[in-house]
C-alpha cells in the first residue's frame, strides 16, 4: 500500500469520527470505524495466494525475465520474490503468512458435513472427544469406543476382501477436494476385479492406525485408509492412501503400504484412485503389504 | 534391471552412412511413497560405426545390399545381434530420401529391425534429429534459452531452432561442403546449381573445369556464410536466399532472439577446429567452415561445443526417436508391439465433446477417418484435461469405447493416446464397460499431431511403461 493510499484512509476515519461528534472515542470505537473505511472498496483487492498471483515474479530488473519465469513455473517453491534489504517483502511475507494460516485452518477445520452425506458414508469418531485431543492424543485418534465398535458392527458389511475408510487425519480440505473422485475409482476397479468390496465408513479425529482397530472390527483382508497429508505450505489439499494386509493393533509401521501425495498438483484423483485398485490387487494376490510386499 | 534398452541407429545419407548403439536408461524418479513416475535419466552411445560412403548404383539410387553388408558388418563388430535391439530407427536423409530407396532399404534391412525400428526420413525431421543429436536441444532445455542447430553436411545445411528444449523453426538451405568439389590444384570438378547461383551474384564465372584460385573460393564461401547470417536474422534476408532454401522450411521470424549457437554435420569440424589443408577433402568444406568461423554467427551467439558433429544425426535417431509413456497407464500385453498406426488427432472443441458423451460425433469423425485413411486400425488421440472428476471420466470413457467398438473392425484393439494423466482411469474404466471383450491400449503423457504414426513397443520396467515412437513421415 503506497503512502497516498495510507492518507486517504486516515482522512476518511477522520471524517467519520468527526460526523460522529467530539466525543472521546474507545480504541475498539476507532477501530471499528477504520475497518468500516478499509472494507468500503475491497473489490479490487486481489488474492495474494492465488496461483496467478504468486506466478508473476516480484523480482525487480531481473537479468532473465523468461527465464525467470520458466524457473518459477516449475517448482512451487517462492523464488523470484526479490527482497526487501535482507528481509522478504510485504506481499511475500503476508502469502506466506495466510498459506500458514490456510495449512492451519485445514487441521482444525472438519470435513463438511455435506460431502459425507452425499457420498453416503456411515459417520464414526475416535476415542477423541474434539479436536485438540485429536491433535495431542494420537493414541486416542487411533480406537474407537465399545459403542462406537458396536455400531460400526451393525452397520457394515462383515469380512469383505477389502474395507475402504475415508478419515480427516491432518487435512479435511485433503479429503473434501479428492476423495469424491478417488474412493468411487478406487471401488469401481477393485469391484471389478472380482473382489469383494465392505461399506465404506468416514472416521472422524482418525490418525491413519484407526485401519488397525477397523479392520479387527470388520474382518476385511485389506484395510485402505484414505486420509489428509498434514498440510505443509505448497499445498494444503494432499491426501494419502495407507494399505495393508490384515491389519492388527500394534501391527509394525512398516508393513503398511502408502501412497502419497494426490491432490491436483501431484497425482491426480483419478488415476489415483485407478493405481490403487492394482496396488490393492497385487496385495490381495501376495497376502502382503508394505515392506513384505516385494516389488 | 538398469541396463535400460538398446537402440541402434542407422543413418544412410546423401555422402556417408553410419550405424550407432546407444542404451537408453530409465528410472523411477518418484519418491518410494508416490506414484511410480519413469523418465528417461540417460542415453549413452556405446557403439559408433566407422564413417562409410553410401554405397550407391547411380547418383540417386542406393546400393541395398551393400548397404545390409555394412550394417551386417558393424551389428557384428559392436557384439550384438538383432534381437538385442528394443528399438532404433532407420533414417535416410539428403538426395537419399527417395522412395525407391526407403522401400529398398525397408526390405533389405528388415531382419536387422529387431522387435522395433522405424524408418523416417525428410528434411524437417532430419534437422530435428541432428539438432537433438548435437546437443542444441539439451542445451536449449536446461539453459532455458533459445538455440539454433546448423547440421552442415555436404549438400545441405539443415537448420533448427529450439526454445527451451521444443522445436520453434526448422528448414533446410543448399549450402555444404560438396557444393563445389576442387582438385588439388584448384581446378572445379563439380559445382551445384545452388552454388552457380551465389557465383552468379558476386559476378564470379565458374563452371565445370575452370581453374580457379583460394581467394576465389573464400569469397563464395563468404556469401555462404553471409546466407546463413541473413537465414539466423543478423542481417536482412536477400532474395538468394529465398531462392536456395527448401520448400516448406519455416520463415524464421522469431518471436525470441537466439542465445545460442551449435554446429554438426560433416563441416562443422571444420569450424570449431583450424585445418592447415585447405582441400584435404577435395571440396570447399574447410574453407567454409572458415569462412563461418570468422562470420558474424559465433560473434553474435553464444558458441555451444557440441556433442557429436559428424555423428549428429544418426546419434540424433539412435538416441531420442523413442520416448516413454506416462507411468500409470493401461494395456494389454498380448497386442503389443504394433507399428505405423495412424492417429486421429481431435481438437479442444472436438475433446469438449467426447467429455460431454456425444458418442455420434465421435463416431462419424472416426468413421471418416478410417475411410479417409484406408487404414484397419487407429489411434484415437487429444489433450485431456487435467485433474478431470471421476464422472466425467465415466462419459468420456463412455462416448469413445462406444465409437470405438462400434466402428472397428473384430478382434482390432481400441488405442488411446493422452497428453494429460488420465490414461489408467480411463483404460480401466472403458475396460468396465465393455467387459473387456476388445483389448485396450490406453497411454499417455504422449503428444500426437493428426496425421502422425505411431509405434508401441512392449512395455518396459516391470511393466510400467510403454516405449513409443512417434513418426511425422513414413514411407508409403
Amino acid at each position: 500500500m503506497d503512502n497516498n493510499a495510507v492518507e486517504s484512509i486516515v482522512q476518511a476515519v477522520l471524517q467519520k469520527l468527526a460526523l460522529q461528534g467530539n466525543s472521546v472515542k474507545t480504541e475498539t470505537e476507532i477501530s471499528s470505524v477504520v475497518s468500516s473505511v478499509m472494507n468500503e472498496d475491497d473489490s479490487n483487492l486481489v488474492d495474494i495466494t492465488s496461483k496467478e498471483v504468486k506466478s508473476v515474479p516480484l523480482l525487480d530488473n531481473p537479468a532473465d525475465e523468461d527465464g525467470l519465469l520458466r524457473i518459477m513455473n516449475k517448482t512451487p517453491a517462492r523464488i523470484g520474490v526479490g527482497r526487501a534489504g535482507p528481509r522478504l517483502k510485504t506481499q511475500t511475507l503476508l502469502a506466506l503468512r495466510a498459506d500458514h494460516a490456510a495449512a492451519r485452518d485445514s487441521v482444525f477445520a472438519d470435513v463438511n458435513e455435506d460431502l459425507i452425506k452425499r457420498m453416503n458414508l456411515p459417520a464414526f469418531t475416535t476415542c477423541c472427544g474434539d479436536r485438540n485431543e485429536h491433535l495431542t492424543r494420537p493414541d486416542l485418534g487411533r480406537k474407537f469406543s465399545d459403542e462406537t465398535v458396536s455400531a460400526i458392527k451393525s452397520a457394515c458389511t462383515s469380512n469383505p476382501d477389502v474395507q475402504f475408510i475415508v478419515s480427516d487425519g491432518l487435512s479435511s480440505k485433503a479429503i473434501e477436494a479428492n476423495v469424491e473422485n478417488v474412493l468411487p475409482s478406487v471401488i469401481d476397479g477393485v469391484k471389478a476385479l472380482g473382489y469383494s468390496v465392505g461399506t465404506p465408513f468416514f472416521v472422524k479425529f482418525g490418525r491413519v492406525g484407526c485401519m488397525d482397530h477397523a479392520c479387527e472390527i470388520i474382518g476385511s483382508k485389506v484395510t485402505c485408509v484414505l486420509i489428509g497429508e498434514r498440510p505443509g505450505l505448497g499445498t494444503a489439499e494432499s491426501m494419502s492412501a495407507y494399505i495393508t494386509y490384515g491389519s492388527k493393533v500394534g501391527m509394525p509401521e512398516a508393513n503398511r503400504t502408502v501412497v502419497s501425495n494426490i491432490h491436483s498438483g501431484g497425482i491426480t484423483a483419478v488415476e489415483a484412485g485407478a493405481y490403487l485398485a492394482e496396488v490393492i490387487d497385487l496385495i490381495m494376490k501376495n497376502k502382503a503389504s508394505g515392506v513384505n510386499l516385494k516389488k | 534391471m538398469n541396463d535400460g534398452i538398446l537402440s541402434v541407429g542407422i543413418d544412410i545419407g546423401t555422402s556417408t552412412t553410419q550405424v550407432i548403439f546407444s542404451r537408453i536408461i530409465m528410472e523411477n524418479m518418484a519418491g518410494f511413497f508416490s506414484v511410480p513416475h519413469i523418465s528417461i535419466i540417460d542415453k549413452k552411445v556405446v557403439y559408433k560405426s566407422d564413417i562409410y560412403t553410401t554405397p550407391l548404383v547411380n547418383s540417386y539410387l542406393i546400393d541395398g545390399d551393400k548397404v545390409r553388408d555394412i550394417v551386417a558388418d558393424e551389428f557384428k563388430k559392436a557384439g550384438f545381434t538383432p534381437a538385442d535391439t528394443q528399438t532404433g530407427a532407420v533414417i535416410i536423409t539428403g538426395e537419399s530420401a527417395r522412395k525407391e530407396n526407403s522401400a529398398l532399404v525397408l526390405e533389405k534391412l528388415s531382419d536387422f529391425a529387431g522387435e522395433f525400428v522405424v524408418s523416417t526420413a525428410g528434411p524437417d525431421l532430419e534437422s530435428v534429429i541432428a539438432g537433438k543429436g548435437s546437443g542444441a536441444q539439451s542445451y536449449s532445455e536446461e539453459n532455458a534459452c533459445v538455440a539454433v542447430n546448423l547440421d552442415i553436411g555436404g549438400g545441405t545445411t539443415n537448420v533448427v531452432v529450439f526454445d527451451c528444449g521444443k522445436v520453434v523453426a526448422k528448414g533446410c538451405v543448399d549450402i555444404g561442403g560438396r557444393q563445389i568439389k576442387l582438385t588439388p590444384d584448384y581446378a572445379v570438378e563439380y559445382i551445384s546449381p545452388s552454388a552457380s547461383l551465389i557465383c552468379e551474384k558476386l559476378g564470379i564465372d565458374l563452371k565445370i573445369g575452370d581453374r580457379t584460385d583460394k581467394a576465389t573460393v573464400f569469397k563464395i564461401c563468404c556469401e555462404m556464410a553471409h546466407i546463413l547470417e541473413q537465414m539466423l536474422g543478423v542481417y536482412e534476408q536477400g532474395e538468394l536466399l529465398k531462392k536456395i532454401t527448401t520448400h516448406g522450411s519455416s520463415d524464421f521470424a522469431l518471436s525470441k532472439p537466439i542465445r545460442a549457437i551449435c554446429f554438426s554435420g560433416g563441416v562443422a569440424d571444420c569450424i570449431y577446429n583450424t585445418h592447415s589443408e585447405e582441400l584435404k577433402y577435395g571440396d570447399i568444406g574447410v574453407l567454409l567452415g572458415q569462412a563461418i568461423r570468422q562470420g558474424r554467427l559465433l560473434g553474435d551467439f553464444k558458441l555451444i561445443q557440441a556433442k557429436e558433429t559428424i555423428r549428429a544425426t544418426v546419434v540424433g535417431a539412435g538416441s531420442y526417436t523413442t520416448s516413454i509413456s506416462g507411468s500409470t497407464i493401461s494395456y494389454s500385453e498380448k497386442v503389443l508391439p504394433l507399428k505405423n498406426v495412424p492417429v486421429l488427432k481431435l481438437n479442444d472443441d472436438e475433446q469438449a465433446k467426447a467429455f460431454s458423451g456425444d458418442t455420434q460425433f465421435i463416431k462419424e469423425k472416426i468413421n471418416w477417418f478410417m475411410t479417409q485413411s484406408d487404414s484397419k486400425s487407429l489411434v484415437l488421440a487429444f489433450k485431456g484435461y487435467r485433474n478431470p472428476s471421476y464422472n466425467d471420466i465415466g462419459i468420456l470413457a463412455k462416448s469413445l469405447g462406444e465409437a470405438l467398438d462400434s466402428v472397428l473392425g473384430e478382434n482390432e484393439p481400441m488405442i488411446i493416446v493422452t497428453e494429460c494423466d488420465i490414461a489408467k482411469a480411463l483404460g480401466q474404466t472403458i475396460g468396465r464397460i465393455y467387459n473387456n471383450k476388445r483389448d485396450i491400449i490406453s497411454i499417455d503423457s504422449i503428444s500426437v499431431d493428426d496425421g502422425d504414426f505411431v509405434d508401441l513397443g512392449k512395455p518396459l520396467m516391470d511393466g510400467l511403461v510403454i516405449p513409443v515412437v512417434v513418426k511425422t513421415l513414413i514411407f508409403g
